[in-house]
């Protein structure tokens, strides 16, 4: 099978994989490990054949030792490389979790050194995979100081950012969607291009609602405005990107226009990033607002296996209308 | 040697543990089970042989291959297959799934989708019983892949210097998913992990269930009796892919290497030695076989039956207590 490239319809998993290669061919620094990266060519087949092009130097295969992955990609990073950590699931994270948030997190601020380095890790729900493998854990990690934090929702983003990731010379979270993998496709630019860090994007105008969202909820928020247009209310879509740095002129900006605001996540209600998007709007643009803030989320619960039990605990697409609709006629 | 009618009961596990797991990926392929499916078929000697040792009241962990282990400390097949359909007549109520069977009764802490997360927690049960002064025991098992955790080190470390009754059995079946154990482990006796930690060590053919069992039984002994920890490693293979999304065999190993693997099937050894023994009866094989298949054709048709969890269930179980969430979209 022929490598797919800028300049073709891709998916958002084969986004990634240009990108990251991309990157592995422009800087012989930038060198991958994670559990069954190579060989195996990783869980979700990310980086399936890295290791033929790139040797084993280069993609390591690393036992099931998430601190230690961790760890090794911030001691190699201090010392002139750039590493991407694989996370099987972004659920396993948190075996890693001290060598993150205190270490690379503060490496800098201690030290006085860059760590550019990345970790990805597969997100989020919808696959059935119950408790462990299913979760939106972008708020462990929003609430540090220190790290950068992206989630790309479409192929071109997915490219551009885990580039830009790469290039970054702090350490950075990316966070990259298990639904979204196969289900959407796109025609990437012919030419090279990065996503910068730090910006939301408006994924759709509108002058009536602002929705700021991100992830996979980023098409479902988008469809809703798609049949709200039918009725004559127009919603902005506002794509956060990145989640730490906030970009707070873009949402800011957005709400102005409209008077209104819905946050959507696929993560937990409580101490979500709608509750930090909505402080940010009731602080600078209260005067702005027309009506209360919404929010939908998923339910303050685990992740349940049963589908029928997992539809109700995720937001979708009708509970975006509910809310939405509610908004429109304040 | 053991007796007939163990050796019998052994026959009828492993069995059931086969059929069961052969049935739940046929209900995989036709949709009616979602998800993270991991088969546990190759390795039934270590979960028949090892709880086998047990008494009822000591205690089971696993890992995310846990169906084996959970019909092995006597759950029964249709509270296991309801809970892979997600019904709500599941051990979990449906809302864990394969990695996530528990039972209080049987003694059962769970599958655990975090490698190596059980493997401190079973220290805890055992610090726990030793505490109480009670004379139970906990089995603990893992793969080899967990053994390169920290928590795994953390725990030994910890039940050798406070002398607790736990046994640690790491059942090797030469892959954490892709990567085979040469390349994740600096050492291949893996038993020898123990000797970091001053603790007694056990290697054992895990398609042998007799051998696991005499050896566990030793294990149990001095648990019980001495309060003293056990690490046993489990030579085992495990036919099918590392889940039910996964292939049997691709850049990591063969498909002559898995048939290979099979000429050493742990039921099949099982025959040949009662066969060796002249205890060999093919029609209580059969009563054997017929049995097995109507308990796992019950759990079936049972599951398919069975309703899905109401909305409600969604807000119990999550704390000792009450919800204090919002319960609406
Ligand atoms: C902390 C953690 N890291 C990674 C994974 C993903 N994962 C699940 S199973 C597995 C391989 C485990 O191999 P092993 O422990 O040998 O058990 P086996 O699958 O052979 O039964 C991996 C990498 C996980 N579930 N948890």
């Amino acid at each position: 099978m022929a490598e797919k490239g800028r300049g073709e319809v891709v998916t958002y998993i084969e986004a990634i994989t240009i990108g990251l290669r991309e990157e592995m061919e422009r800087d012989e620094r930038v060198w991958l490990l994670g559990e069954d990266i190579g060989v195996y060519g990783g869980a979700f087949k990310v980086t399936k054949g890295f290791i033929d092009k790139f040797g084993e130097k280069r993609v390591l295969d690393t036992p099931l030792s998430e601190s230690a992955i961790v760890g090794v990609a911030i001691g190699s990073a201090l010392n002139g490389m750039i590493p991407v950590a694989e996370m099987q699931f972004a659920d396993f994270i948190s075996s890693g979790f001290n060598q993150i948030v205190n270490q690379a997190a503060k490496m800098h601020y201690r030290y006085g050194a860059p760590v550019p380095m990345v970790i990805r890790a597969p997100t989020g729900g919808g696959v059935h995979g119950g408790p462990f493998h299913s979760q939106n854990p972008e708020m462990w990690f929003v609430k540090t100081p220190g790290l950068k934090v992206v989630e790309p929702s479409t192929p071109y983003d997915a490219y551009g950012l885990i580039k830009a990731a790469i290039r970054d010379p702090n350490p950075v979270i990316y966070f990259e969607h298990k639904y979204l993998y196969r289900r959407i496709k796109e025609k990437l630019p012919e030419e090279e291009y990065i996503v910068e860090i730090g910006k939301a994007d408006v994924k759709r105008e509108g002058t009536d609602i602002t929705v700021v969202t991100y992830g996979s909820m980023v098409h479902f928020s988008l469809e809703a405005a798609d049949i709200l247009s039918k009725e004559g209310v127009e919603v902005e879509i506002v794509d956060l990107r990145t989640l730490l740095p906030i970009d707070k002129e873009t949402i800011l900006k957005s709400v102005r226009k409209t008077g209104k605001l819905c946050i959507v996540h696929e993560d937990t209600l409580t101490a979500g990033m709608g509750g930090e998007i909505a402080a940010i709007v009731a602080e600078y643009a209260f005067d702005a607002l027309d009506a209360p803030i919404k929010r939908v989320a998923a339910l303050d619960t685990p992740v349940p296996y049963a589908p029928a039990l997992e539809a109700f605990f995720s937001p979708d697409t009708k509970k975006i209308l509910v809310a939405l609709r509610e908004l429109a006629a304040f | 040697m053991i007796e007939r009618e163990l050796a019998y009961k052994f026959l009828r596990e492993m069995v059931l543990l086969r059929r069961f797991e052969e049935r739940t990926a046929q209900a995989y392929q036709q949709g009616k089970i979602g998800g993270f499916c991991h088969l546990y078929i190759g390795q039934e000697a270590v979960a028949v042989g090892a709880i086998n040792a047990l008494r009822d009241s000591d205690y089971v962990l696993s890992a995310y291959r846990d169906h084996g282990h959970a019909l092995a400390k006597g759950m029964s097949a249709r509270e296991v297959m309801a809970e892979l359909f997600g019904k709500v007549t599941g051990c979990s109520k449906g809302k864990g799934g394969s990695m996530h069977l528990f039972s209080k009764e049987k003694k059962f802490l769970g599958g655990n989708g975090i490698v190596g997360a059980q493997i401190p927690i079973a220290t805890g049960v055992g610090w726990a019983i030793k505490y109480r002064k009670r004379d139970d025991v906990v089995l603990c098992f893992f793969g080899e892949g967990a053994i390169n955790q920290g928590a795994f080190h953390e725990s030994l470390n910890l039940a050798s210097i406070w002398r607790l009754p736990v046994i640690y059995i790491c059942e090797n079946n030469r892959f954490g998913m892709g990567t085979p154990v040469e390349r994740a482990s600096s050492i291949y006796d893996l038993s020898q992990k123990a000797y970091a930690y001053d603790m007694a060590r056990s290697h054992v053919d895990g398609m042998d269930v007799i051998e696991v069992y005499n050896t566990v039984n030793e294990a149990v002994a001095r648990a019980r009796g001495r309060s003293l920890p056990t690490l046993i490693e489990a030579r085992t293979y495990r036919y099918r892919g590392h889940s039910m999304s996964d292939p049997i065999h691709g850049h990591y190993r063969t498909k002559e290497d898995v048939e290979e693997q099979k000429k050493h099937d742990p039921i099949l050894n099982l025959k040949n030695y009662l066969i060796q023994n002249h205890l060999w009866d093919e029609s209580d094989y059969q009563k054997i076989e017929d049995e097995v298949k109507n308990i796992v054709t019950d759990a079936l048709q049972f599951s398919d039956s069975s309703p899905e969890p109401d909305d409600s269930e969604l807000f119990t179980d999550i704390y000792t207590g009450e919800y204090y969430g919002r319960t609406h979209g």
